[in-house]
């Protein structure tokens, strides 16, 4: 088995709350490890709207999605947070009183005193597109990501999306597979004005085909696929013989392994209480979009709130022989050092 | 105020009441209507508030930004009249809009 990491904190997902959590969690001395399913911090606000104004976060007017996370890491930078991006927890194991055993599907072993579920509305993933039977040939014809380019090899391939991944991964496997057809609902792509000149070239050239059209149904047996019905724009159907497909629709958020993790889940989300933000299993804590409690808003603010509370109890299982004295940043000495800042 | 009917993929229908100044999607969620799920919350950051517009109707609600444009590529079934709920504002002028709800959000 893998030399676990032991840590003080394990905070699970990297969003706003996750980051905020490090820096309440740091000024009572608690270390904290973070991992996140995507490979960059902060969650929805960089995935989903990194562009995007927010106007409700306390004193700050006006900030992007990005902004905050770019904020928020230059927040927690004094307590220097190890990330572990890319990652997702699956299990987590109570093995001590509390202490906790957390395996990541990357192998990664965790040892965390307490955990902080921050995972806002779940795990990140690819969007399962909305054709039908697509189940079954999922891991053997169907992948929603690309591991090794090696298994594309002399396969005729669908590409669908007109997104970056759909085109980055046209031309990158244009020389390995035998032929490519993208099939994208437009003639407009969203990726890099770049890789969809490549790609037009190689459409051009003949090198590849390009079909603007909706997949519609796939046809094969026992998870091998042999082709794919595709409607047109006009309405017309046809059958492109393919042996393998890469759809790129997107991420989805699941609740993921979280449903496994032994705490008790009302309409999906994880209930605490409003005094330390626990679950139900003592030292597991939940804040942020993912947990409900009577009166819950599903708001950034809220979340850092119960960051601070939930420090609070945490200390008290990190440190259970240490009196938490509450203190303030603008005149605590002690606090300014541990910011960097006295 | 201003009525909006909701078609389902199976033909039934709902009529809602929807307030001028809020979207399509918000009222369709205050209203429990079936059929929108709205993942993102506003946000034109998924397509899971996808409809198709009324023919009769499709010139007077408009045509998507391009920015919606992009998120309607992860919709299911996309057609020349697909809008995202969320980013159609109610309007005076829109009493009595007929939107139908595809058979199934991304």
């Amino acid at each position: 088995m893998t030399e676990p990491i032991k840590t003080d904190a394990l905070v699970i997902g990297a969003g706003p709350c996750g980051l905020f959590a490090v820096f309440e969690l740091g000024l009572l001395d608690i270390k904290a490890h973070l991992v996140d399913v995507l490979d960059k911090v902060g969650g929805q606000c960089a995935e989903l709207y990194p562009e995007k104004p927010i106007y409700d976060i306390p004193a700050v007017p006006r900030i992007t999605g990005q902004g905050l996370t770019d904020a928020l890491m230059a927040q927690i930078a004094p307590f220097d947070p190890t990330f572990h991006l890319g990652e997702m927890v699956e299990t987590i194991e109570r093995i001590g009183d509390p202490l906790f055993r957390c395996t990541t599907d990357r192998g990664t072993v965790l040892e965390a005193k307490v955990v902080v579920i921050a995972a806002g509305g779940g795990s990140f993933q690819p969007k399962r597109p909305p054709i039908k039977g697509i189940e079954d040939y999922e891991g053997s014809s169907v992948f929603y990501a690309v591991r090794k380019m090696e298994e594309f090899r002399d396969k005729r391939l669908m590409i669908v999306g007109g997104g970056d991944s759909a085109i980055d991964w046209v031309v990158n496997l244009q020389p390995v597979a035998h032929r490519i057809t993208l099939v994208h609902r437009r003639d407009e792509f969203r990726a890099a004005p770049d890789s969809v000149n490549k790609m037009r070239a190689l459409v051009a050239s003949r090198t590849m085909d390009l079909i603007i059209g909706q997949v519609m149904a796939l046809e094969g047996e026992g998870g091998a696929l042999s082709g794919a019905v595709v409607r047109g724009n006009d309405g017309s159907t046809t059958t492109i013989p393919c042996e393998a497909m890469l759809p790129f629709f997107g991420l989805t958020m699941k609740l993921g392994p979280v449903a496994d993790w032994g705490v008790a889940l009302k309409d999906n989300l994880v209930v605490v209480d409003t005094e330390r933000f626990e679950t139900s299993v003592p030292g597991l804590f939940a804040i942020g979009d993912i947990n409900t409690y009577p009166g819950k808003l599903k708001l950034i603010l809220s979340g850092f709130h119960e960051g601070a509370l939930m420090a609070q109890a945490a200390a008290r299982y990190v440190f259970p022989e240490k009196r938490v004295v509450f203190q303030y940043t603008t005149s605590s000495t002690n606090l300014q050092k541990k910011l960097g800042v006295a | 105020m201003v009525k909006i009917t909701f078609v389902s993929f199976t033909g039934s229908s709902s009529t809602v009441e929807a307030q001028p100044g809020a979207t399509v999607m918000e009222t369709a969620i205050k209203n429990g209507v079936p059929g929108i799920e709205a993942e993102c919350g506003g946000a034109c950051a998924c397509a899971t508030c996808h409809v198709y517009v009324d023919e009769a109707w499709g010139e007077i609600v408009g045509p998507p930004t391009a920015m919606e444009e992009d998120m309607l590529d992860f919709g299911y079934d996309v057609r020349p009249n697909s809008r995202l709920s969320c980013q159609i504002k109610v309007r005076e002028e829109l009493d009595g809009l007929v939107l139908q709800t595809p058979e199934r959000q991304a």
